[in-house]
């Protein structure tokens, strides 16, 4: 058998299920490549892929010919008769022909570490995910000690990619140091920042990375039920994380005796109810116990007093994921990646007004100027790119003249931004930032829980200043006032949403002044 | 105050039935109740309550606090836009004023022949791709005011009460 021909013979074809994908006509593109095909006579079979992340040649269809896989993107379906003519099914020439895929320089300097397999495998195929070292991990955490498991994840530097960077191992080692009983091991995938979509893409693609990262997890601190808490906004992730989990429990990764160890993990997926505060992780506990997600004031904190009063991990989709690689590779393979104190490599999504949107793992330490040039080609637009969100809606903006910092935690924050989970979302020379300000503040009014005053009134008051601002009504009293709101916001809110939200207020403040104070009376 | 069918009634004791004993069972109870009903009826507060041994006060809190659940019978096709700062950076702000003047309707409105419901959402997790929108579940990238009359061409026929409608 050649790399070319499945098992049946037929030529496999590479079409991916991922929703970024589907959204631009993949499922109409299935159709008409198997209606060509049946035309011609030509037996070719499709394997259901997730995306390898470059959004832009979406859908981007791959052929396995005898030279490796050849890849053909943005592909609609009506340029199947053509790609067919052109000899597609052996790699012939066409204007559509990106080439092998490894070796086009977007990808080629890439760092694939947790999306080692996104893209190239059938997610549901757990022969696959076996194939390309998938459960190497799980295999090697079941001979260590539970100590030296979490001393592996420890010393990797793995820090927590939902936002917060907090060290995993320590959270790990907090559970694990309770007294017996039942603990959990939640998983969320609240993924609600706009321009995010790693999770996404991670549990369409490799849901069973995921699988395996939460039940080491729940190997390492005793940990026998997980839970996926995911975001309702992303129906085809959870279709295909519940045919994974039922296919990692048909072979024996997942259930009373994992591997043959004697030990048990059990795992579900629930669904979130359109709440962006439910990614804040005590809220997220509220919310898998059916309740109003409203957050939790800490200590006691959930490694300690989690789901339903028990010691419970809460974990990014992203940080689980990587666990299997860093247990199979080894702790030093991993921090052998970054920079400074930020170790490994980060899944960075490139999205907004930019040519070339998409997924680009690398380690720490690339400058934004890079990525955003480089990776991302400058603005969709072929305008200035004049500033950009890192970090979702509770991120700051960064101005152009700052495009030389580095991607990484502390050189972020050395210029009052966050990383967050990863999201950077660049605007062009028409973005009018006061207009993004009042976005700030309505975003958070309309996701506040309401139950500290500082978040559930100052971010309507907020809303209310900046429309003066916009209509130009004495802008630079109205300008303070809002400077004074955000202090009183950042400094009295319960949690990271309203003290986190006048985050892009400010910073448009401080690098777009004109942009609030020279405005016309209306 | 309306009444349940009694349709409505069986179909809501047997979700309450089948779930009650999971773990923290309230929210996947409004969630199996929103996939067989279309929405969760102010109506089912009593009966979910007395299911799951809590009070109605607090079922009420849990079913409007999350901006899933509808408390009105959406329209046949549920249109949803995203409004956050990915799709805002590439024209979200024009598509979502032309989706409403499109389909007549505001935001959280039905049109008044019940075909379509307009909502807003924020992210749905495409912002590669950009403006983003998601129809009765199904996502669509990069739309175009001209590729949202095709979409929702394809979802049924424009309604009658549309500005610019044939």
């Amino acid at each position: 058998m050649t790399a070319a021909q499945s098992r049946t013979g037929k030529t496999l074809l590479y079409v991916p299920a991922d929703a970024g994908a589907l959204s631009l006509g993949a499922e109409a593109l299935c159709r008409a490549i198997v209606s060509e095909a049946t035309r011609r006579e030509v037996d070719v079979q499709i394997v259901r892929n997730g995306s390898r992340g470059a959004y832009w040649l979406e859908p981007l269809v791959e052929v396995a010919t005898a030279a490796g896989r050849i890849a053909y993107g943005p592909v609609s379906a009506t340029d199947v008769p053509s790609l067919f003519d052109a000899g597609w099914l052996e790699g012939g020439a066409h204007r559509l022909r990106q080439g092998e895929p490894g070796s086009m320089p977007w990808f080629a300097s890439q760092q694939r570490l947790t999306f080692a397999r996104v893209g190239l495998i059938d997610p549901l195929s757990v022969t696959d995910y076996v194939n390309r070292d998938g459960y190497q991990g799980l295999r090697r955490a079941l001979s260590l000690s539970p100590q030296e498991l979490i001393e592996t994840v420890t010393r990797s530097g793995l820090r927590g990619r939902g936002g917060a960077a907090f060290p995993t191992g320590i959270k790990w080692r907090t559970v694990l140091e309770q007294p017996a009983g039942q603990k959990y091991v939640t998983c969320n995938a609240d993924e609600g920042d706009s321009g995010t979509f790693a999770d996404r893409m991670l549990m369409e693609g490799d849901p069973l990375s995921l699988i395996e990262g939460m039940t080491i997890a729940g190997i390492a601190t005793g940990a026998t039920q997980g839970y996926i808490y995911l975001r309702a906004e992303y129906p085809d992730a959870h279709r295909i994380l519940r045919q994974a989990i039922a296919r990692a429990y048909e072979a024996r990764y997942l259930g009373a005796d994992v591997m043959g160890s004697g030990k048990r993990f059990d795992l579900e997926v629930r669904l979130g109810a359109g709440a962006y505060i439910c990614g804040e992780e005590t809220s997220m506990l509220e919310s898998l116990e059916g309740r109003r997600g409203e957050v939790r004031v800490r200590p006691p904190l959930p490694a300690i007093k989690g789901l339903f009063g028990r010691p419970t991990i809460v974990n990014n989709v992203v940080t689980l994921a990587t666990v299997p690689v860093i247990v199979h590779q080894g702790a030093d393979f991993y921090a052998g990646y970054g920079a400074g104190k930020s170790r490994g490599t980060l899944p960075i999504q490139l999205a907004g007004n930019i040519k070339r949107g998409g997924l680009v793992e690398r380690a720490f330490g690339l400058s934004l100027r890079e990525l955003l040039y480089e990776y991302g080609g400058g603005s969709a637009s072929g305008r200035p790119i004049r500033a950009v969100q890192i970090g979702g809606p509770l991120g700051a903006y960064v101005p152009a003249s700052q495009f030389d910092t580095l991607i990484d935690y502390e050189a972020l924050a050395g210029i009052g931004a966050m990383l967050g989970h990863g999201g950077i979302v660049a605007f062009d020379d028409t973005v009018d930032m006061a207009r993004m300000a009042r976005y700030a503040m309505e975003f958070c009014a309309i996701e506040s829980c309401g139950k500290c005053t500082p978040c559930r009134i100052g971010s309507t008051r907020g809303v209310e200043i900046v429309e003066r601002i916009l209509a130009g009504e004495d802008p630079e009293r109205q300008v303070a006032k809002l400077e004074e709101l955000c202090e009183v916001m950042v400094q009295g809110s319960l949690c990271g949403l309203g003290g986190m939200a006048p985050f892009p207020v400010q910073s448009a403040l401080k690098h777009f002044r004109g942009d609030f104070l020279a405005r016309p009376r209306s | 105050m309306q009444t349940l069918s009694s349709e409505q009634r069986d179909v809501v004791s047997r979700i309450v039935a089948e779930l009650k004993d999971r773990p923290g069972p309230l929210l996947e109870v409004l969630h199996a109740i929103q996939a067989a009903l279309g929405y969760v009826p102010r109506e089912v507060i009593p009966l979910v309550a007395e299911g799951l041994n809590l009070s109605r006060a607090d079922v009420h809190g849990v079913v409007t606090f999350y901006h899933h659940f509808r408390d009105a019978e959406p329209g046949r096709h549920v249109v949803q836009v995203c409004r956050a700062e990915s799709c805002q950076a590439v024209g979200g702000e024009a598509l979502a004023d032309h989706a409403r003047k499109r389909l007549g309707v505001e935001f959280h409105e039905s049109t008044p022949d019940g075909r379509f419901s307009l909502e807003p959402v924020y992210c749905l997790g495409n912002c590669a791709c950009s403006p983003a929108v998601m129809i009765d579940g199904q996502l669509h990238g990069r739309v175009t005011p001209e590729r949202f009359d095709a979409l929702i061409a394809e979802s049924g026929h424009i309604p009658e009460h549309s500005p610019e409608g044939p």
